[in-house]
């Protein structure tokens, strides 16, 4: 490990700022995704399609957020989909269908993320675990937890906020709303000097921990801010649904990561950024649109889509084929 | 089977015991808190039906220990999916018949070598990691099996491999534990025993000096890849005579507890420490927690949570890192 790859990722930033596009890659997936489905699907740019879709994005793209801080520190959360129904779940029980309720358990479900993320970094950091047994176990706890808090699938949420969630502001969806608020939050927290330590990190801890960088602290964090943003997706979740399932996150924790490297960020750590997960869970998210309107069959839809997303992770992968080390 | 470990700092420290050992001794204390909690729990029969239980984690978990072994974030994420389309191509071959045993197995086996040798393929040519390639190889296998079936398994075990499975051979054992037995030497003559085993070692402890060494990098690692889709392959169709029917999802379940099994068994994830030995042990500690856990009348959401609980202790025992330095 040396220096290379940092020096190659910070002048980049400073030409993009706030849009750390890892790679052409995802822009292209993005784009072609988006004219195909235009072609497919007549009335993919009516206001009410376009509503929808974003509607049902959002959670993906959050916890793809919360993933990037992960993968970028280097390790991997398995546990994010348990904790965004953890955090659903808790959120959905304190909320019980009143409004005046909504800030005290949106405040709730952060909280949630906020203590899970602390477990698993305290876990992977201090404990030093391998990240991906260790977010395994604690995946076990929350959703064991969530079964505690809600057994069965019910619970739900003010009428307000779902209709204000698929409804438009201006003519701008609601749901595409967040996932910008998402983009700025990301933004912001770039110029945190955490994120500067989450980089140096994943890039290589050895060298970071040399350089006084406070690596276990570091790892906390990217573990907080992981479990801190799987609380946004279960707040949307709920917004989108209108109530709670204990069952909800456990789709998402394996999504998450394939939108992360469909991103272009590399599961090594260290290179990357949100800005090309948030793109990358939106080409997954089209690409189960498209097979829905591509007319296929419905016994082989699952076979194209998992072979479209295989593509897609390999194209990901291609501009670091090209700069890769030689150790790989 | 002791792992080749750096012995040299240890010695001076003071004497710890293997990840086999320590393994080992969970699994007895595991026992033992179950025969304190229920009575006949560690019952010749109980303890023979949880054997029988961790063959099936412990048959796969054989490829998932090869492919962790080989390194480079090696991991095999579609052994469950894997394990299941077998299960479910040889149960539809076979349809319950004796004389369709050998080509159904064959089959079955051929299909799953060939996803693993897709997984290989990806994992060294077009270099995609080994998380994300076998993560999004589940996708894939699992909308063949959905091809394949169109949402309904049909056939049946034929009733030779049942009782080959399930029926009782020597001192009241069914032969599924021979064959676990069997399988596992094969596992570890072939990691300690052939020069497969020492190039897979050799990549995963360093693969650029392995490959300066001469050791054919790519074909060890798309040959790792393909012998974990056939274990796994392998313990679909064991599984398949165990339930003599199959469902969609037959083995699914087994994917990350086969990660947890290696792990505890003292393999390292970061590749080229470990062995096929602590795996099996891993699997059969496991295999008895969840065992206890179901014993314990706690309810389904506790039992989750503490078994949760337990996996980081039992991760924590030997599956930690090595701290920073500088």
């Amino acid at each position: 490990m040396n220096a290379p790859p940092k020096n190659r990722a910070w002048p980049r930033e400073i030409r993009l700022p706030g849009a750390q596009l890892s790679g052409a890659a995802t822009v292209a997936m993005l784009v072609v995704a988006v004219v195909v489905n235009t072609a497919l699907q007549p009335n993919f740019w009516s206001s009410y399609a376009l509503t929808s879709n974003f509607a049902t994005f959002v959670p993906l793209v959050a916890i793809a957020v919360g993933q990037t801080f992960v993968v970028l520190s280097g390790g991997l959360d398995l546990s994010l989909g348990a904790q965004v129904t953890l955090a659903s779940v808790v959120a959905v029980q304190i909320v019980d269908e009143r409004l005046d309720r909504v800030p005290l358990a949106v405040a709730a479900a952060l909280g949630v993320g906020l203590a899970c993320g602390a477990l698993n970094g305290l876990v992977v950091a201090l404990l030093r675990l391998q990240p991906i047994v260790a977010t395994f176990a604690t995946s076990f706890v929350f959703s064991g937890l969530a079964l505690v808090v809600l057994p069965t699938p019910g619970g739900s949420v003010p009428l307000e906020v779902t209709t204000a969630y698929r409804d438009a502001v201006l003519g701008v969806p609601t749901a595409l709303l967040a996932i910008l608020v998402l983009a700025v939050l990301w933004w912001v927290l770039r110029r945190h000097r955490v994120l500067r330590h989450i980089y140096a990190v994943g890039g290589d801890a050895d060298a970071a921990y040399a350089s006084l960088v406070p690596v276990v602290r570091t790892r906390v964090w990217a573990y907080v801010l992981g479990g801190v943003f799987a609380a946004f997706s279960a707040l949307a979740i709920l917004a989108n649904t209108g109530s709670g399932d204990p069952f909800v996150g456990n789709e998402l924790t394996l999504a998450s990561v394939a939108a992360v490297v469909i991103g272009g960020t590399a599961l090594a750590g260290g290179r990357g950024g949100a800005g090309g997960s948030i793109l990358g869970a939106m080409v997954l998210a089209l690409v189960t649109n498209i097979v829905f309107f591509a007319d296929v069959p419905t016994t082989y839809r699952q076979l194209v889509n998992g072979v479209v997303i295989i593509l897609a992770l390999a194209l990901a992968g291609i501009p670091a084929l090209q700069k890769r080390r030689p150790a790989a | 089977m002791s792992a080749p470990t750096v012995e040299a700092p240890r010695r001076i420290l003071a004497w710890r015991p293997g990840p086999v050992a320590l393994a080992g001794a969970v699994a007895v204390v595991l026992v033992i808190v179950g025969e304190i909690v229920s009575p006949g729990f560690a019952g010749y029969g109980q303890l023979v039906n949880l054997m029988r239980v961790a063959a099936f984690l412990g048959v796969i978990a054989i490829g998932q220990t090869i492919v962790i072994i080989a390194g480079g974030g090696g991991v095999d994420l579609s052994v469950g999916k894997v394990a299941t389309f077998s299960a479910i191509i040889g149960s539809r071959m076979m349809a319950g018949d004796d004389g369709e045993i050998v080509p159904a197995v064959v089959l079955a086996l051929l299909v799953a070598a060939a996803i693993g040798l897709v997984n290989g393929l990806g994992v060294t040519l077009l270099r995609i990691p080994p998380f994300v390639m076998t993560l999004g190889m589940i996708g894939v296998v699992q909308g063949l099996i959905l091809a394949y079936t169109g949402g309904q398994a049909s056939g049946r075990a034929a009733p030779a491999l049942t009782s080959l499975v399930n029926g009782r051979v020597i001192a009241d054992l069914p032969g599924l534990l021979f064959l676990w037995l069997l399988l596992g030497l094969l596992a570890v003559w072939l990691l300690r025993r052939t020069t497969f085993g020492w190039n897979l070692f050799a990549v995963g402890a360093n693969r650029m000096a392995a490959e300066l060494t001469g050791v054919r990098v790519n074909r060890t690692l798309i040959l790792a890849y393909v012998l974990s889709a056939t274990f796994a392959g392998l313990a679909g169709i064991l599984l398949l005579g165990y339930t003599e029917s199959v469902f969609l999802d037959l083995a699914d379940q087994y994917m990350l507890p086969s990660v947890a099994a290696v792990v505890i068994g003292g393999t390292l994830l970061a590749g080229g420490i470990g062995g096929y030995a602590g795996t099996a042990v891993g699997a059969i500690v496991l295999t008895i927690l969840q065992s206890l856990l179901t014993t314990l009348d706690i309810g389904g959401a506790g039992r989750t949570i503490v078994n949760g609980a337990v996996l980081l202790v039992l991760l924590s025992l030997y599956g930690r890192q090595r701290r920073l330095q500088s």
